[in-house]
């Protein structure tokens, strides 16, 4: 980034002095920017090196197998894929559900390496994907915030993201998900977006198209660019600020961006037809309004404009009516009001654990708690309302979409804890701005007061030590300011660049500089207060990235007085499966599980990660919570041979299949409504002690967890709840135990064949006569939904 | 569909043998075992047979070679078989080890399989020579019952014949068997037949004709791991830079009782001494359950599958390691090198059914040969590693029933140019000088249409 500029310090000028200092300020904050990358790109190793290079969790486990089917079978036959391991017996069009921006990156760097005989492997590119891209949203990042304010606030905003808890979360190694790279092509399109708004520039608008693009391909969260541009549009134009480069900057988006967006599979005629894009059409209507109105007044006399204006307000307003009305009324017609759940629970937070329980039980789509941002964005977000202030000292184009986006982004991250991502880079640029203006302006009133720097300009102020940068990129900025007229080729943005550079930098040296000259010891203390404060936000961000989000979740570990304790019992089930059964054997589990049986047990599953049918989960979440015979013809009639529960009573693993079973109850029975959730709970409270309802304890999750459990230690006392189980000794008769991990964590049984007709034959006669057995008879035929 | 074929076979050998009887017999035939005993060990899951013959040459003219028989039901389970010759009386014996190579003779009756052994000297007239030849079988206990229950132990079935096969006529001969334990469930009588402990005695017969057999059964217990490697690639990459990178693909199988037989958890794989950067995972990440003990003389890796294997289940895992090249590397002549490392697995007391050996050779090396000391198939493949232009020559051995006994050193030579090593790191410098001369030449033209 910063070689042209070194090279434009070659090109000699009058100023030599000025020329060197700037080819050095160029180099300088190139090696800052490489340092950065090396920062943001080594902070995320951790889980490599306290655990090991491996993919983490649930989704990464699945783009990492759809990566290596990309690698394997090739681009056309991805788009074609129709993957028969999961959803059995529906299964899934990948190609077409799928976003493929993720998979084709890593499929393409993987591609690119061995066909330079470097030898990775599909996984270890797949765990260094993220760590690479959030150097390059690190870049994205200073980019973006150069143009905003300078390069100074770009470089501190650089590092404040390379480290940001919220975004290491997202992207340490290993974390393969679509986030990964789409953070990255989030700041890049909206740098090109502000790019193209300052220099007007063609080029950069369809640059724009393309990022935009490529962020329609890596995740869902692309509506929010699609959304927050228009408002900004509308902004701009409310605020009397429209101009041509704002046109360019938006329509071309608009156009091909929407063409672009529409060649992804996933996304398809959705582009067009989804409530979630109509705010940009609409935008660019008015957008197009008021471009003819503003060239209709360039060849109309005032007056004349006058009288149009109102001949115009009055037919329009009535056409306007009746198009609004319209759109309402198609939008109304749709069932969900044409607006997706996901999208709708950000609207109205309540939405989703109303009406839609699968995605209300995502931990990941609860509205965060306040220690969570401080956890998130520490510091940042006390520096963020700073920032905001000094974006609308002077307020320009960027620097009120830099306001924009950090407010949209509060809110929506306010609604769903995952959404706290979006935040992230908002509050690394406002707090970006923040710092390099409170440093700038602390360092230059200590030039100020200092009498034997203030007879030098202000070539030595990076004399103080912290402030080093800053001051350096701060004279770059105003030596630019006077260079650019040579160098930009466009007329349009040099005349923009000086306007907006040169208005804060020699309004400053004019008069804001004597004016905003703070005492030297207020200026020293400030100073050091902030480095003090920038230190504990580094401390934070190093303690977040080694301890608390580096856990792959698939191996778990422990520390007690007599050392480490591993807990490799996921991998263990899973290579199990892999090795001892049937290549075509289904296994049912509860649909998190369901992304890593695929991926790393290579076994066909009936629900996953990908929640798209609803009553399909449903069907297992009834499963597991009929008693034991109603379950096996359920499970059966699916053609499951094995069934895999998680249990973490043994060592105390919380988030096991008996605490998330109230969720399966829930979303089963709000398919089967003969599955009650009252029926679970005593007096309203959930428990699994000799309190516990008799539905609970005969239902199949509650036998396949605790079944042989009190033989560890007697008493069968569950540590996760506390409590002693309420049901001890008990038989399955129509699954059989075939594995069981080292420490109980996962538990995996069979479904015993159907028994031989004759004795089943006997034991019906027999049974005929008992009134409960011939209820539960007729009572299984409505439960299972297959029949 | 064998059926007919193998009756036609039949047909076919018997005219055959008809008409070669004369020409042939009187080869085989001039030589008998005055005295032969043999020993079968069953204690661990590899049989070993230890046997002693006594040869005689009762014809006139010298013979050279002594033709050992097998069963073809033995043959297919047959991993190594030795002899030695014993010279000189009582205490001054010493040993000459024999060449032993599989031979096919055209009058094998019932599809018997035959072994000769080249003997140093011919041996004349009226003489006699004492051999000790050495015999191991893989996968020749059959569990029985097939599946047990947790506490259960372990049955198995062996069969052999009671009387030793051999083409020659036998005046006397013993059969040992020893069996891991006293519990011995039943085994078939051929009278006189003895037990003792844990040895059973068959013998001793005299006079039998060539090709007598007389099928036993010995049904015992042996609780014994019965870990088999189905399949073990290894890969030995030969970095001049001074490294020797070692990859070990395992197919893992506990081929005992199925279901519920016992397996130790550990596995004790016995690596060259001063090995580093030692890795154990499988396709789905690290195996955490493993530790390295290392001594100057030898490295220990104890390492325990990701669960345990009982009888019938599988896993497969990774073992990689790198070791100093200068231990393994020699040269022989100029520009000529040889790696000598060990063939066979590095895995205490396991059968390998397949095992392939795959020298990685650096790049740009020429002439390779293999030096092994029994017969594997080989052939030559390219691999590229990192940064490869023209690929590196892999020599790639096969062998198939590998024992603990195979573990012996083997060699590969290769002409090599030491110039070649500074091959990738000048291409390396190459791109980059490139790369930088193309963004400086950018950066100096001007490509702007407008003025």
């Amino acid at each position: 980034m910063s070689a042209p500029e070194a090279s434009s310090a070659a090109v000699p000028t009058l100023m030599t002095n000025n020329t060197l200092r700037n080819a050095f300020g160029g180099v300088l904050s190139f090696f800052i920017l490489l340092l950065i990358a090396v920062l943001a790109f080594s902070i995320r190793l951790f889980s490599v090196i306290k655990y090991e290079s491996v993919i983490h969790e649930f989704d990464p486990y699945f783009n990492y197998r759809v990566t290596q089917f990309l690698t394997k079978n090739g681009i056309y036959e991805f788009w074609n894929w129709f993957d028969d391991r999961t959803w059995y017996p529906l299964g899934r069009v990948i190609g077409g559900t799928v976003y493929p921006g993720l998979t084709l990156t890593a499929g393409t760097i993987w591609w690119l390496l061995n066909s330079l005989n470097i030898p990775l492997s599909v996984e270890t590119v797949c765990v260094f994907t993220a760590p690479i891209f959030s150097a390059f949203a690190s870049w994205a990042t200073y980019l973006l915030t150069k143009e905003v304010k300078g390069a100074g606030a770009g470089l501190t905003a650089a590092v404040l993201l390379a480290m940001v808890p919220s975004y290491i979360s997202r992207s340490v190694a290993g974390s393969y998900d679509n986030e990964a790279v789409a953070i990255f092509a989030l700041i890049f399109t909206f740098y090109l977006y502000i790019k193209t708004l300052n220099t007007g520039s063609l080029f950069y608008a369809t640059l724009n198209s393309i990022a935009y693009f490529y962020m329609v391909c890596s995740w869902g969260g692309y509506t929010f660019i699609i959304n927050l541009i228009p408002m900004h549009v509308l902004l701009c134009i409310v605020t009397g600020r429209y101009s041509s480069r704002l046109y360019i900057a938006y329509a071309p988006l608009v156009v091909l961006g929407t063409l672009l967006a529409a060649l992804v599979p996933v996304v398809g005629f959705n582009a067009v037809m989804t409530s979630e894009h109509f705010a940009s059409f609409l935008v660019f209507i008015i957008i197009h309004v008021v471009a003819l109105v503003y060239y209709i007044k360039g060849i109309l006399s005032p007056k004349m404009f006058k009288v149009a204006v109102t001949l115009v307000i009055s037919a329009g307003l009535a056409v306007c009516c009746a198009v609004i009305a319209v759109l309402i009324a198609l939008v109304a017609s749709s069932p969900t009001k044409g607006w997706s759940g996901r999208s709708l629970s950000l609207l109205d937070p309540t939405y989703a654990s109303k009406y839609i329980p699968i995605i209300a039980s995502v931990s990941e789509h609860q509205p965060p708690t306040w220690p969570s941002y401080f956890m998130d964005i520490n510091v940042l977000a006390f520096l963020v309302p700073a920032g905001i202030i000094a974006c609308f000292l002077p307020l320009s184009d960027a620097s009120s979409f830099v306001v924009l986006y950090i407010a949209t982004s509060v809110y929506f991250s306010g609604v769903m804890v995952r959404l706290m991502l979006v935040l992230a880079p908002a509050a690394c640029i406002t707090s970006g701005i923040a710092l390099s203006q409170a440093f700038d302006v602390f360092t230059r009133s200590i030039k100020f007061q200092l009498p034997g720097l203030s007879s030098n300009t202000e070539v030595d102020a990076g004399e103080t030590s912290s402030a080093t940068k800053e001051a350096q990129n701060d004279a770059v900025k105003t030596e630019k300011a006077e260079e650019t007229s040579k160098d930009r080729p466009s007329r349009k943005s040099k005349k923009k660049e000086r306007e907006h550079v040169e208005k804060p930098s020699t309004k400053t040296k004019a008069e804001k500089k004597r004016l905003l000259a703070l005492p030297l010891e207020a200026s020293v203390i400030s100073l050091l207060l902030l480095v003090f404060l920038g230190a504990f936000y580094v401390v934070h961000c190093v303690w977040a990235a080694a301890e608390a989000y580096s856990a792959p979740s698939i191996v778990l570990t422990s520390h007690s007085h007599d050392g480490l304790h591993v807990f490799d019992d996921f991998r263990e089930a899973y290579a199990w499966l892999r090795h001892n059964t049937d290549v075509d054997d289904k296994v049912a589990s509860w649909w998190d599980y369901g992304y890593q049986t695929t991926a790393m047990a290579n076994r066909t599953v009936i629900v996953d990660n990908n929640t798209w049918n609803n009553t399909h989960i449903a069907t297992v979440g009834t499963a597991m919570s009929s008693p034991e015979k109603a379950a096996w013809e359920i499970f059966h009639s699916l053609d499951v041979k094995y069934v895999l529960v998680v249990f973490g009573g043994l060592v105390g693993y919380p988030s096991d299949d008996i605490n998330k079973f109230l969720w399966m109850v829930r979303i089963g029975g709000g398919v089967f409504p003969h599955i009650k959730e009252p029926d679970y709970l005593r007096d309203g409270q959930y428990r699994i002690d000799s309190q516990a309802t008799p539905t609970m304890l005969n239902c199949l999750m509650y036998k396949l967890s605790y079944y042989r459990f009190v033989e560890t230690d007697g008493k069968g006392f569950d540590r996760v709840r506390r409590t002693e189980i309420g049901k001890k000794y008990f038989k399955l008769t129509h699954f059989e135990e075939v594995f069981t991990t080292h420490h109980w964590m996962v538990r995996i049984y069979k479904l015993k064949p159907q028994k031989n007709r004759i004795r089943g034959k006997t034991k019906k006669s027999k049974s005929k006569t008992s009134s409960t057995s011939s209820s539960k008879r007729s009572g299984t035929r409505k439960k299972n939904p297959w029949h | 569909m064998e059926g007919p074929i193998r009756a036609r076979e039949a047909l076919a050998l018997t005219l055959f043998s008809l008409l070669f009887f004369l020409s042939r017999s009187s080869a085989l035939h001039d030589l008998l075992i005055s005295n032969a005993e043999r020993r079968i060990d069953l204690s661990s899951h590899i049989v070993k047979v230890y046997l002693t013959l006594k040869v005689e040459n009762a014809g006139s003219s010298p013979a050279s070679e002594v033709v050992l028989a097998f069963p073809p039901s033995q043959v297919d389970h047959l991993a190594t078989v030795e002899a030695l010759a014993t010279k000189g009386k009582r205490k001054k014996t010493t040993f000459v080890r024999l060449e032993v190579k599989p031979t096919e003779l055209p009058d094998a009756p019932n599809d018997t399989k035959y072994f000769t052994i080249y003997l140093a000297n011919p041996l004349n007239s009226a003489e006699s020579i004492t051999l000790e030849v050495l015999y191991m079988l893989t996968h020749s206990l059959e569990p029985f019952p097939a599946e047990i229950g947790q506490s259960e132990s372990q049955l198995v079935y062996y069969r052999d014949s009671a009387l030793v096969l051999s083409p020659y006529h036998i005046k006397q001969q013993t059969t040992f068997i020893k069996t891991p334990s006293t519990k011995v469930d039943s085994f078939t009588r051929v009278e006189p037949t003895n037990r003792a402990g844990t040895e059973i005695k068959y013998g001793p017969y005299e006079d039998h004709t060539p090709y007598s057999f007389s099928a036993i059964l010995v049904h015992f217990e042996n609780n014994s791991p019965f870990a088999v490697v189905e399949e073990l690639v290894r890969e030995v990459e030969i970095s001049h830079w001074g490294n020797l990178q070692v990859t070990e693909q395992y197919k893992l199988v506990h081929a005992g009782a199925r279901h519920k037989g016992v397996f130790s958890r550990y596995l004790l794989a016995r690596l060259p001494p001063r090995v580093h950067s030692v890795y154990y995972r499988d396709e789905i990440g690290n195996i955490s359950s493993s530790h390295l003990r290392t001594d100057s003389r030898k490295s220990e890796l104890e390492i325990e599958p990701r669960y345990p294997l009982f009888g019938g289940w599988k896993a497969t895992f990774v073992i990689g390691y790198g070791l100093p090249l200068q231990d393994f590397l020699f040269e022989s002549s100029e520009d000529r090198r040889y790696v000598n490392f060990t063939f066979g697995c590095p895995l205490m007391e396991t059968v390998v059914d397949k095992l392939t050996i795959k020298v990685v050779l650096p790049e740009g090396s020429k002439d390779p040969s293999a030096v092994v000391p029994f017969p594997v198939d080989q052939h030559l493949e390219t691999k590229y590693s990192y940064l490869d232009v023209v690929g590196r020559t892999v020599v790639v051995l096969e062998k198939k029933n590998v024992v603990p006994g195979h573990n012996s050193h083997f060699q590969v030579y290769y002409t090599f140019k030491p110039i070649f090593m500074l091959a990738e790191p000048l291409m390396l410098a190459s791109a980059f000088f490139l790369f930088f001369v193309a963004c400086i030449a950018y950066l100096h033209i001007d490509l702007s249409i407008r003025k």
